[in-house]
């Protein structure tokens, strides 16, 4: 398969050289280069594959409907091209078999929609993408957000609906931009998504992700952040409330691969009703040769019942001796009784206490988002799951 | 008038699934309405863990002994019934509660200990005075509860909730602690205010006698070996600053 990509070789690392690290062996447009997983892969070994309705084996009876509305400041351009742009696919390079089937695939659903930030602009207001699934069958689509040198902007993703949809989205943050995205998953009951979602920052470039998953049976988002240029900034805020039943699965990448950039992930959960099941992937790693790498992830899960399944993997590579800063730390318990004693010792009562503790735990993600009118929702929406589970 | 018992208290502090150990050892005191009886004594001989353990702390349990409020055995109330009853701790160590903000905290908190809602407008006067008194900056109010506060605007939150929630009986757990001169004497003129306005009785404490000089006590206690080793009036803690605790800490090794 044939297609732009810049500065990123496919099969990285051939047969008979070692790789690098395992994070990062392989990546390719084709998905016949990804065998069909089997579930005892590391990277699907959470997966309840059954439940992917096929994504995973490309199937592609691409019988569902997924339409995708973007709402936009006037100041911000709004495209719909086809795969041959060179814009598109320029960024990245599938990592596994759902990825490289959704970039097979997604021209059967219509074009990739295109949004340009242009070049020392700051958007007046944050620009919607809203992608609502209406027939529940598979689908694919495909998003290229670019935020040019110098420019600014906030750009929502809402998924919503009823549908079995896998996508690409590439987020090119060019050299001094600042780029803050929040993507809602707020599917129907039975939605299944399989998301990737690729960042590459450049130098002294600021991205931000807020990833809010609430909705579906089976949610999998992999967001993965490489630099281009030197003093590159991300930050992946995750929240996640999974209710019985549904499988919430995030698999977040940093690759330090230049000097002097830094990362913070912090994805926090709760998990409530029985087979919940949550997982978290934290990989980092820090790459040969750079220095100045500044890193800390950090999982916590919040179990409100029995019945719950958290898996919580952060792994941490680093391949040189000039780092400033890397840590990781993953955390699941129920509420902290110390929390609960504090309330209570004021006279709130116990179960009041517990309320105020649970919303706390959400409310403090959430308030970092800088979109008021989402604050609310999705506090409105947390409550309404939370008044399910009370 | 409030009279408030402890009578042969003895107390663990559980450190895992199977260890305990006892750290209290038959304390007893009476504290009414309107008197400051300071409590001090050496690290390690127990003051904080009376305070934790009158005040229900799920890392201390009470093995012996009463606790009394106007007659009410105290032990058999849960936490928040202890503080709608009208016992109050100001902690050492402030617990951080994330998101939860300060003051929808201090509302609910406040809900509780009187028994029904304050009006709104009301109670945010109410709050920006109270807050003023301590000098705290009135965005504090929106910040999550002890979140990223410094040791003195923790300690200077404890005495706010002191002076809202007016309970009949205040145990302060080192109040004084890390704090400098300045606001030491803010958080002193809060707790004499609680005194002046509430006739609260008060178990102040402390390690040393420095806030003694700001907030005037009317029994001094030596604490030592998880019980009360002396008591006597305010020139006991005259003489505990000149000697030091030392012939106490012998005392009580030696048992």
């Amino acid at each position: 398969m044939a297609s732009p990509n810049l500065g990123i070789r496919e099969h990285s690392h051939g047969a008979g050289e070692i790789p690098i690290s395992r994070l990062d062996v392989h990546g390719s447009f084709d998905p016949q280069s990804f065998p069909v997983p089997t579930g005892r892969e590391e990277e699907w070994r959470f997966t309840p594959l059954r439940r992917l309705r096929g994504l995973h084996d490309g199937r592609t009876i691409a019988d569902g409907v997924v339409g995708v509305e973007i709402q936009a400041p006037g100041e911000v351009r709004v495209e719909r091209v086809d795969r041959d742009d060179p814009r598109v696919g320029a960024s990245f390079l599938p990592n596994d078999r759902v990825s490289a089937l959704a970039w097979d695939s997604f021209p059967q659903f219509g074009q990739a929609n295109v949004i340009t930030v242009p070049k020392g602009t700051e958007a007046g207001a944050p620009v919607f993408v809203k992608a609502t699934g209406t027939t529940h069958g598979d689908a694919y689509g495909h998003l290229v957000v670019r935020a040019e040198p110098q420019s600014s902007a906030t750009v929502v993703l809402e998924y919503a609906g009823s549908a079995v949809y896998a996508d690409n989205v590439e987020f090119v943050v060019e050299d001094g931009a600042s780029l803050t995205v929040v993507s809602l998953q707020d599917w129907d009951r039975d939605a299944v998504h399989v998301s990737h979602q690729f960042a590459t920052v450049g130098r002294d470039a600021r991205f931000r992700s807020f990833v809010v998953t609430l909705g579906g049976d089976l949610v999998r988002l992999s967001p993965s952040v490489r630099y281009v240029g030197t003093g590159g900034d991300a930050e992946l805020h995750g929240l996640y409330y999974t209710g019985k039943g549904q499988h919430h699965e995030h698999r977040s990448l940093i690759d330090h691969n230049e000097s002097n950039t830094r990362s913070r992930v912090e994805y926090k959960g709760a998990l409530s009703g029985e087979d919940a099941h949550a997982v978290w992937i934290g990989d980092v790693i820090i790459g040969e040769g750079t220095s100045g790498t500044d890193s800390y992830e950090h999982n916590r899960n919040l179990v409100l019942t029995d019945g719950t399944r958290v898996d919580s993997v952060p792994n941490l590579e680093i391949f040189t001796g000039e780092v400033e800063g890397a840590g990781h730390a993953s955390a699941s318990g129920r509420l902290d009784d110390i929390h609960l004693f504090y309330l209570q010792s004021r006279g709130i009562p116990a179960d009041e206490a517990r309320r105020l503790v649970i919303r706390g735990f959400f409310q403090e993600l959430i308030n970092r988002i800088e979109v008021a009118e989402l604050r609310e929702r999705i506090m409105a929406e947390v409550e309404e799951k939370l008044a399910s589970h009370e | 008038m409030t009279k408030f018992e402890i009578r042969g208290v003895r107390a663990d502090v559980l450190i895992g699934a199977e260890e305990r150990e006892e750290i209290l050892k038959g304390v007893d005191l009476t504290i009414n309405s309107g008197e400051t009886h300071a409590i001090m004594g050496p690290n390690g001989s127990g003051k904080s863990t009376l305070a934790y353990a009158i005040a229900g702390h799920p890392k201390y349990e009470i093995t012996a002994g009463e606790v009394l409020l106007d007659g009410e055995n105290v032990l058999e109330m849960s936490v928040d019934e202890r503080a709608r009853a009208g016992l109050f701790l100001a902690m050492q160590y402030p617990v951080e509660v994330p998101g939860v903000s300060m003051s929808n905290f201090l509302r609910s908190s406040v809900t509780a200990v009187r028994g029904e809602a304050p009006k709104l407008r009301a109670f945010s006067k109410e709050l920006q005075q109270a807050m003023g008194g301590l000098a705290i900056d009135s965005s504090f109010a929106a910040r999550g509860v002890n979140e990223g506060f410094s040791g003195g605007e923790k300690k200077r939150h404890e005495i706010l909730q002191l002076e809202l929630l007016k309970p009949k009986i205040a145990i302060l757990d080192e109040t004084d602690s890390g704090l400098d001169v300045d606001a030491l004497k803010v958080v002193s003129a809060g707790i004499n205010r609680a005194r002046e306005t509430n006739d609260v009785g008060v178990m102040l404490i402390t390690h040393y006698t420095r806030i003694l000089n700001y907030v005037r006590p009317d029994y001094v206690h030596v604490f030592a070996g998880g019980r009360i080793a002396e008591s006597g009036g305010p020139e006991l803690a005259d003489r505990l600053e000149s000697e030091g605790y030392e012939r106490f800490v012998k005392a009580g090794a030696g048992q």
